[in-house]
């Protein structure tokens, strides 16, 4: 019975030495991605522009004030366990230096969010993820950065009221949703939407994986609504769009979420796909001066993380630079308190990111101007900014057909304060006073 | 009623797609007694070595001639070097090896083909056919018709080749009885490698039809899942069992979609949508309380 | 000469009778409970206890349930994850539910309920046999998880369907680090282990075998089919639904019901087929090979992609393991169908004999 021992503290014994080779004058980034698996492709280009970003950091400023950015990757195949494996594996280096851990799945954000907590480590979920931890007072290390779901669904319907010239009074919108965490969270704000704005408001979920969807279309072609909003992940995407064409409904009062708005989910649907609109917190589109700065310094010094330059400027790639912008962003902001040219740990980190100031002026510098929105966050908002744009899709590229626009947060954000108070008192959490941080 | 027989055609013609996937699972457990869990991961495998193919250059008539190729090679391997090694084996190792085979298919396909979702443009355009939706105002789609046609040529071509072939009459012996047929002389070993190369066939062919259908993405290996409720309905070892087993299912679950969340809804309150999850495998398991083979499924008699 | 029974003679039935027969088996288990209680939480880190060492646990208990299903009963199930969904939700909401119950009693509350539900599904068991059954347990497996999405009271009405496990208290002692949890889990799951080998040699594992090996026959030999299957189907679900608690309270932390997915089950099931079918030791080992090959792999392929100077990209590292993960099932297969408990019972023929060959 002791055969499985010996090879499990051998293989500890490997892990000891491993783990101890990054250098100490480095600012290391735990990534827990994902490259294989159902949605291996959303991950490749999402984790390989985060990736870019960094190596371009360090290639061309030499890292921040000095410090070199260095980092671990670990295959998650968006699985739940494995994410939690992974976590703790990249924790013991995390606790000396880290940046932002972004695991870009629903489900992992949630096993991890207590554990980032108890190991104050910060964990961003740039539009995924636990959205009541908007309310930093009882979520301090969780970052729901830039927008939620419930604001993305607000804004959503802003940018329809403003289509249908200011009013919605007795329009009909279809709700398509992933039935899951993910696709059950706006929800509650269209509720609130649809009471405000007199609209009625039709839900219908489509189970996992979403690969037929035949009977929900038909449905649809016989509520015959003004507007479906759409919430699918994956294949789900593909498959709405091609049987929206299948009854015949218009693609362009179709709006999906940000997860169903890149270039893996309209190319596959071909045709199809033509007029479809999404919402998104980035743009896509590979003359952002950022972007090309990239392809120039990083692929140019042949250090690409992806194969494939052709996804360079894609949504997802745009979305993963961005997502290290904000985090390279808030290192600067905590090297700028706590010392700069020295690395940064996660209490540190954590202050940076309720403190994150990225103003439309910042942004230029970058070369980011418009890539995102701009982001200023507080203890009591941790998502700091709630814009998206509408793009859509032209058969070819992305396009943005608005500005940014902002979700009722008036409506919207009181949703996440009594969302966050419950799981306080479930977990008997003491919210900390907001008032007194600075 | 118009809806409804808009749903109920819809359903039908969706069920024709399960069927597809279903008969790979057929040939294989008839002629080999094998559960082959890599059918859905093959249905992968045939989709992106076509989009592969094309993305290198082929015409679509060459990538598809060169991704059956693949697929007969993969099939003749398999045989090969897993299968045969483990003839003799409890059916639930044979399972195993075949999830075994699955995760295999879907690290290397990516691999080799990349893994972006594509699209499969086989020129039928997926939308509703003018005449009926102007004259009935029904919705019909073009492609799901043109799909349960190929799929009744691919059906009455196998029922041909396995009634009328001399290897098709070798497939039935080798199906009713290994020893017998291996005692009066058939090649079981070849037998087993045309069937692999018969079922990468039939994978290819929904591969392309559902890679049309959805694009070619990862998420064609959940094709299995569809299926499985299929084959027990129409029983694990018949061909046309596969076909009826798919309209059952599919006409029942869409039906079941429209019309059951809104009268839970009314008994309980809430949202009940989604359940084409678990519907088909609630409908089967009550098929098989009934008819514990399936439909079409060979009597077995125990006997002490 | 070490591990030899010549010599140990047994005087009375209770001797002969008892759960490890020989000597050196006792004072094996003895000596690797006692590494597991007292040596492992001095040693091992906090990587080890929260990554491997509890999860290997957890799914070893679950792997436990489904070999008493399967391995023991000849019942194939592919709905193990379900029924630890059905325990998780149940622990959790005793303990929300039902004012001041101690958390122990939460977790055998949350192994009764998903016996309950086990026996509800076993009941096609008596008119279905093999692969049609497996399918028909698939019913249970998303039957279950959609009914955990769709009622919101089972979730206490949360926006997204996702519970946050209450904190885990005995007699006023909380378990807060990975290593008092690791403890608690391991007591668990020592004590049913141990249970579930004694259940296996009683008379009702003995009428499990012999359904398994044909039912027909058993039921001519005078054992109830009925009975005998549903008490399996029960057990099998007790062990999952403690082994889902455990999951909910003393792994994640937090859970959704669509994490446990169609994909554990599955990963149950392998670590069956890989340790050993019907063998309370091989659920452990398969445990432990499944859940620590993907990290070896994940761990070794860079490292040698880096020895070698290969070219590899990060997702092609990834297909690899995918790829390599499945050729070692195969490979497996081939090499030992009857899983990794067959080569430690070949392993110790060797050692009776051993010196001597004959």
């Amino acid at each position: 019975m002791f055969a499985y021992r010996k090879p499990l503290l051998m293989t500890a014994a490997a892990f000891a030495m491993l783990s101890q080779v990054a250098a100490a004058e480095e600012q290391f980034f735990p990534i827990v991605s994902y490259r294989v698996g159902p949605y291996g492709a959303n991950g490749q280009s999402f984790y390989g522009g985060f990736v870019d970003y960094l190596n371009y950091v360090n290639l061309k400023d030499g890292g921040i004030n000095g410090v070199k950015l260095a980092w671990e990757e670990c295959e998650t195949e968006y699985n739940n366990a494995k994410g939690v494996e992974c976590y703790e594996r990249l924790k013991a280096k995390a606790k000396v230096s880290t940046g932002p851990l972004h695991v870009m799945s629903t489900g992992i954000s949630y096993a991890l969010i207590d554990k980032t907590a108890e190991d104050k480590l910060p964990l961003a979920m740039m539009g995924y993820g636990r959205t009541d931890a908007v309310d930093g007072s009882v979520f301090p290390y969780a970052f729901p950065l830039v927008t939620t779901y419930q604001m993305q669904a607000s804004a959503i319907i802003k940018f329809i009221k403003d289509k249908e010239k200011g009013n919605l009074d007795g329009k009909k919108i279809v709700f398509l949703y992933h039935d899951s965490a993910y696709g059950k969270e706006p929800i509650v704000a269209l509720q609130e939407e649809a009471k405000l704005n007199k609209f009625a408001l039709t839900l219908i979920p489509v189970a996992h994986p979403g690969n037929e969807q035949s009977a929900q279309w038909l449905q649809i072609r016989q509520e015959n609504p003004d507007y479906v909003v759409f919430w699918g992940w994956g294949v789900m995407n593909q498959t709405a769009i091609k049987a929206a064409q299948k009854v015949g409904f218009a693609r362009d009062k179709m709006i999906g979420s940000w997860w169903a708005g890149s270039e893996e989910d309209t190319v596959p649907a071909g045709d199809a796909a033509k007029g479809y609109m999404a919402a998104t917190w980035n743009v896509a589109g590979s003359d952002v001066p950022l972007i090309a700065d990239i392809k120039k310094v990083v692929y140019g010094a042949g250090k690409g993380n992806l194969q494939d330059q052709a996804k360079l400027g894609t949504i997802l790639y745009n979305r993963g630079v961005s997502a290290a912008v904000l985090s390279v962003e808030a290192l600067r902001g905590a090297q700028e308190k706590y010392g700069k040219g020295k690395p940064v740990n996660g209490e540190q980190v954590r202050w940076a990111m309720e403190n994150l100031n990225i103003t439309d002026a910042r942004l230029k510098e970058i070369g980011a101007t418009d890539l995102l929105p701009p982001i200023k966050t507080s203890c009591a908002d941790h998502e700091g900014s709630g814009m998206v744009k509408i793009q859509q899709w032209d058969g070819a590229k992305w396009v943005p057909v608005s500005g940014w626009i902002e979700g009722n947060k008036g409506l919207i954000h009181p949703l996440f304060k009594a969302s966050a108070q419950q799981y306080a008192k479930e977990k008997g959490i003491t919210p900390k006073d907001c008032a007194k941080e600075s | 009623m118009r809806f409804f027989l808009e749903v109920l055609i819809s359903g039908l013609l969706s069920g024709v797609m399960y069927s597809l996937v279903a008969l790979g699972f057929v040939l294989i457990y008839k002629a080999s007694g094998v559960f082959n869990f890599a059918q859905g991961a093959m249905v992968y495998l045939a989709a992106l070595a076509v989009v592969g193919c094309m993305e290198k250059g082929a015409p679509l008539w060459l990538a598809v001639l060169l991704a059956f190729g693949i697929m007969t090679l993969f099939g003749i391997a398999t045989e090969k070097f897993v299968l045969r090694k483990l003839v003799n084996q409890p059916p639930i190792a044979l399972f195993m090896a075949t999830i075994g085979l699955a995760f295999f298919i879907e690290g290397l396909a990516p691999m080799v083909f990349g893994s972006d979702p594509r699209a499969l443009d086989i020129g039928i355009v997926d939308e509703p056919i003018e005449a009926i939706l102007n004259g009935w105002g029904m919705v019909i789609s073009k492609f799901d018709l043109a799909a349960a046609a190929i799929a009744a040529v691919l059906v009455t071509t196998l029922a041909l080749f396995f009634q009328y072939t001399r290897i098709g009459r070798a497939l039935r012996a080798v199906a009713d009885d290994h020893q017998a047929a291996l005692s009066i002389g058939i090649p079981l070993q070849h037998i087993w490698a045309i069937v692999w190369g018969v079922a990468g066939f039939v994978a290819l062919v929904a591969g392309m039809l559902w890679g049309a259908r959805n694009g070619v993405q990862f998420a064609l290996t959940f094709t299995a899942l569809k299926a499985l409720p299929v084959l027990i309905i129409g029983g694990f070892t018949s061909v046309p069992g596969a076909i009826v087993g798919g309209l059952i299912i599919g006409a029942s679950e869409k039906l079941a979609e429209i019309y059951l969340p809104a009268l839970m809804q009314s008994a309980f309150g809430g949202n009940f949508g989604g359940i084409e999850g678990w519907f088909p495998y609630v409908l089967a398991l009550g098929f098989l309380l009934v008819r514990p083979e399936g439909l079409f499924g060979e009597k077995h008699i125990d006997r002490v | 000469m070490l591990y030899r029974e010549a010599g140990q003679f047994k005087s009375s039935y209770a001797a002969d009778q008892q759960l490890f027969p020989i000597r050196q088996d006792r004072i094996g288990i003895i000596l690797l409970l006692a590494v597991a209680f007292l040596v492992i939480p001095l040693v091992a880190g906090e990587y080890w206890f929260s990554a491997i060492l509890i999860p290997f646990l957890i799914f070893a208990l679950a792997a436990l349930g489904l070999n008493i299903l399967t391995g023991y009963a000849g019942q194939l199930s592919l709905g193990s994850a379900a029924f630890m969904a059905v325990g998780a939700y149940a622990a959790y909401n005793f303990q929300l539910r039902v004012e001041g119950i101690p958390i122990l009693f939460s977790f055998i509350g949350a192994g009764l309920t998903a016996a309950g539900v086990g026996i509800l599904f076993g009941l096609p068991s008596l008119w279905i046999k093999g692969f049609y059954l497996a399918v028909a347990t698939l019913a249970a497996q998303f039957f279950i998880v959609w009914c955990l999405t769709k009622f919101p009271w089972f979730s206490n009405h949360s926006s997204s369907g996702v519970i946050s496990a209450q904190k885990v208290v005995i007699l006023g002692h909380v378990f807060a680090s990975p290593r008092e949890k690791y403890l608690l889990v391991l007591s668990i799951v020592a004590v049913l282990a141990l249970a579930a080998k004694n259940m296996a040699r009683s008379s009702t594992g003995r009428a499990w075998m012999a359904v398994r090996d044909m039912d027909v026959a058993a039921e001519v030999i005078g054992i109830r089919l009925l009975p005998t299957k549903l008490l399996a189907f029960a057990v099998s679900s007790f062990y999952c639904g403690v082994a889902g608690a455990l999951y909910a309270f003393c792994y994640l932390g937090s859970v959704e019901p669509d994490g446990f997915s169609l994909d554990m089950s599955f990963r149950i099931l392998f670590m069956i087929i890989i340790g050993g079918m019907g063998s309370i030791l091989g659920s452990f080992l398969g445990a432990a090979f499944i859940l620590l090959l993907p990290i070896f792999l994940d761990i070794a392929l860079p490292w040698l992609a880096g020895l070698f100077g290969l070219p590899f990209s990060n997702a092609t590292v990834s297909h690899i393991q995918i790829l390599v993960f499945g050729a070692l099932i195969m490979f497996f297969l081939i090499v030992e169908p009857h899983g990794l408990a067959r080569l430690w019972q070949i392993g110790k023929e060797k050692l009776r004999l051993w010196p001597f060959p004959h």
